[in-house]
């Protein structure tokens, strides 16, 4: 009895401390303005989570030690209160909630993914909260008519059309067969309707369209199709566990196909886990560290990444450049709009017109930004064995020549 | 496709004869349980999904993962055992729905837990095996499955053996027929209870190394493999391996042919309609014999 009554005290003393130290937080104190997030720390983005808050802190300290934002002649620092939300789409709209109306945000950035920023966005749009989100890509956050919404990313949809393009144009300028595999989850399946409309666009065929189920780690099956029907192209989208799981087992049921081409190659850390089975995979990627964009706070993206690997102890995935380049993007706006008020921030939001390090940003009228093209690097091996990942496409920041068609198996 | 390309089917029955041994393993385990206990497990695949979390770390130290399927047994069997004595000793005589809850919320937290001692990041472990081709190349078998279904036979096998030879085997099977008689003649069946839970988790602990080999792994994907061997069980009743191995494979073979046939995002589905469809016939035919018996 008497420890419950110890827990119970201790327990409800840390409520009291808690709640008074959130109560003094609200919008801008002092000389601080304070952002909310919702990231996910735990559960099953947790990886993704952390790279994300990463890249916000990152941020944060680079613009606060060089000069903050200047608001009507006035000097600012940027602060932010992250909450938890468990990798879950109710707890991260129960926490927007309590960020803005208990802690009194006025300003959000994005949690990771964009099943939990979809939860969140209807929330920050009936409290008219400006956020900016650097994770979430899906088409459907951008034909909803939200006015609040702006992403630094580009969305799903021209995640790997870019591949598709680059197919046609090794064949030249004629269609060839596609085969895609798509995990069944809203992010994939945008990029999915993406592949679909360049196959239209560029007369090509899809001979097999799985959908892969959410507890996936067996697409055996699709591959004895692929081996079967010899496509020019395969496609596969299933975040970390999809494009793991592609590469080993095509690697071990040798399926020889001209181009294959994923996502989430980056987090998945591919040449890391599979070594040279990796090699000559085409990965669709928001940002590469060789892009020669450039900005004032970070440079350029070379900077960017042995900065962060100085900070973090690793290199930067392009989940945490883009949460970065977030955070300019709310610094520039608060200067041009020059008021706290959250009506002229959010025009100031449309506005933007800059180059980041992370690569240039405007967002259309839905949200989304529509001056960064995605990019595809190759992952390229030495007879050593090092990997590296290197930009192939669009032409104009090409690192290396595109190794196409990938070599048959049995002549590795 | 399957009538275009006839290769297709021997593929399919291969896969799905290898992938159905693995995961008669897991249900055997299971069934286990299940006979001795009249426990339900829902923290079976966690405890699949730790077992792979061993063979990935002796991998990541540089030892050959395939190790693991020694190892992670051993490691396991304790953690059985230490499960049983925090939580399910004191569920075990209770009611089915009890223990449900209990290993469901054992499953949370091992979910959890593994979230934060492991990270989110979905992982594997290279065995480097190779590939054997059958057919004029036309049937390729990885050569990690190949060694999953072996070492899944072997383990089965030896279990088997155990269970009839051994005293502690005799004694669980006593129990498993009537614990009380079992009681009554001098068998410590708490010690039988500790040692099957034990026995389940070492089991789960082999399964977990070979699909950190042949498959990836991850915190939250603990769920799928509980499922599966819960129907493989359903359909092969309780105390019964060769069932257990037949309906293994059986629905091995039938979740490859669903996914050629209806295709892909029907896999799982038609496999809840092939229970469905199983329970609705074993109650038909066991109305009819209660009519029979009247």
């Amino acid at each position: 009895m008497r420890l419950n009554k110890i827990i119970l005290s201790f327990v409800s003393a840390l409520v009291i401390l808690f709640s008074t130290s959130v109560a003094s937080f609200a919008k801008v104190v002092g000389d601080k303005i304070i952002l909310g997030a919702a990231i996910s720390l735990t559960g099953k983005y947790s990886s993704n989570g952390v790279h994300t808050q990463n890249g916000y802190n990152m941020a944060v300290d680079r613009i606060n030690s060089m000069g903050g934002v200047k608001v009507g002649g006035k000097t600012y620092k940027f602060d932010i209160i992250y909450y938890d939300d468990e990798s879950n789409p109710k707890r991260a709209a129960q926490l927007a909630e309590r960020l803005i109306s208990q802690d009194g945000v006025e300003f959000m950035l994005g949690p990771y993914s964009s099943g939990l920023t979809k939860a969140i966005a209807p929330v920050t749009e009936k409290y008219g909260v400006p956020m900016v989100e650097a994770n979430g890509a899906s088409r459907s956050l951008f034909t909803k008519g939200y006015k609040y919404l702006f992403a630094v990313l580009a969305p799903a949809n021209l995640y790997l059309d870019v591949a598709i393009d680059l197919a046609v144009e090794k064949n030249n300028g004629k269609g060839v067969t596609v085969a895609m595999a798509f995990e069944q989850d809203a992010f994939s399946q945008d990029v999915r309707l993406g592949v679909l409309d360049a196959i239209k666009r560029t007369g090509s065929k899809k001979v097999i369209d799985d959908k892969l189920p959410k507890e996936l780690n067996d697409m055996a099956a699709t591959l004895v199709k692929v081996k079967q029907m010899k496509p020019d192209v395969l496609v596969v989208s299933g975040h970390t566990k999809g494009a793991l799981t592609a590469i080993r087992q095509i690697s071990e049921m040798k399926v020889d196909v001209p181009m294959l081409a994923m996502t989430h190659c980056d987090a998945a850390k591919l040449s890391k886990q599979h070594g040279k089975n990796s090699q000559y995979a085409l990965c669709a990627s928001q940002w590469h560290k060789t892009l020669t964009y450039k900005d004032d706070f970070f440079k350029d993206g070379m900077t960017y990444d042995a900065d962060f690997t100085k900070e973090f102890g690793y290199a930067p995935p392009y989940q945490a450049a883009e949460s970065s380049a977030a955070l300019l993007v709310f610094k520039d706006a608060f200067e041009r709009a020059n008021s706290f008020d959250q009506k002229k921030v959010r025009d100031a939001l449309a506005a933007t017109n800059m180059q980041t390090f992370y690569g240039n940003i405007k967002f259309a009228p839905g949200g989304q930004n529509v001056d960064k093209p995605m990019v595809l690097f190759q992952v390229m091996c030495d007879d050593a064995g090092k990997c590296e990942n290197k930009v192939v496409a669009p032409t104009k920041w090409a690192s290396a020549k595109l190794i196409h068609p990938i070599p048959s198996w049995s002549k590795r | 496709m399957v009538f275009q390309y006839p290769m297709i089917s021997v593929q399919a029955c291969l896969d799905g004869i290898l992938l159905g041994i693995l995961f008669a393993l897991i249900a055997y385990g299971m069934a286990l349980q299940w006979g001795v206990m009249n426990i339900i497990n829902i923290a079976q695949g966690d405890l699949v999904i730790l077992g792979g979390y061993i063979a990935y770390f002796m991998y990541l130290y540089g030892i050959h993962p395939a190790w693991g399927v020694i190892v992670a047994p051993v490691i396991m069997y304790f953690v059985g055992i230490a499960i049983y004595k925090l939580v399910i000793n004191k569920v075990v005589d209770r009611d089915l729905f009890i223990s449900i809850l209990a290993t469901f919320g054992i499953s949370i937290l091992f979910m959890q837990l593994m979230n934060f001692a492991f990270g989110a990041d979905v992982v594997l472990a290279n065995s480097d095996y190779g590939t054997t081709m059958l057919f004029n190349n036309n049937v390729v078998l990885p050569n990690s499955k190949i060694f999953s279904a072996f070492i899944s036979i072997l383990f089965a096998i030896c279990l088997v053996i155990y269970m009839k030879k051994s005293k502690l085997g005799r004694a669980i099977r006593a129990t498993a027929q009537n614990a009380r008689a079992a009681k009554i003649l001098g068998v410590d069946t708490e010690k039988v209870y500790a040692a099957t839970f034990g026995i389940n988790a070492a089991l789960c602990g082999v399964a977990g190394a070979l699909i950190s080999i042949t498959f990836t792994i991850h915190p939250y994907m603990g769920l799928p493999y509980t499922i599966r061997s819960f129907m493989i069980v359903i359909v092969a009743g309780l105390g019964n391996l060769p069932g257990v191995a037949m309906s293994g494979m059986g629905l091995g073979v039938f979740e490859e042919f669903a996914d050629y046939i209806l295709g892909t995002e029907f896999r799982i589905g038609s496999v809840f309609l092939l229970l469905v469809l199983i329970l609705i016939y074993r109650r038909f035919k066991l109305s009819r014999k209660r009519e029979y018996l009247k």
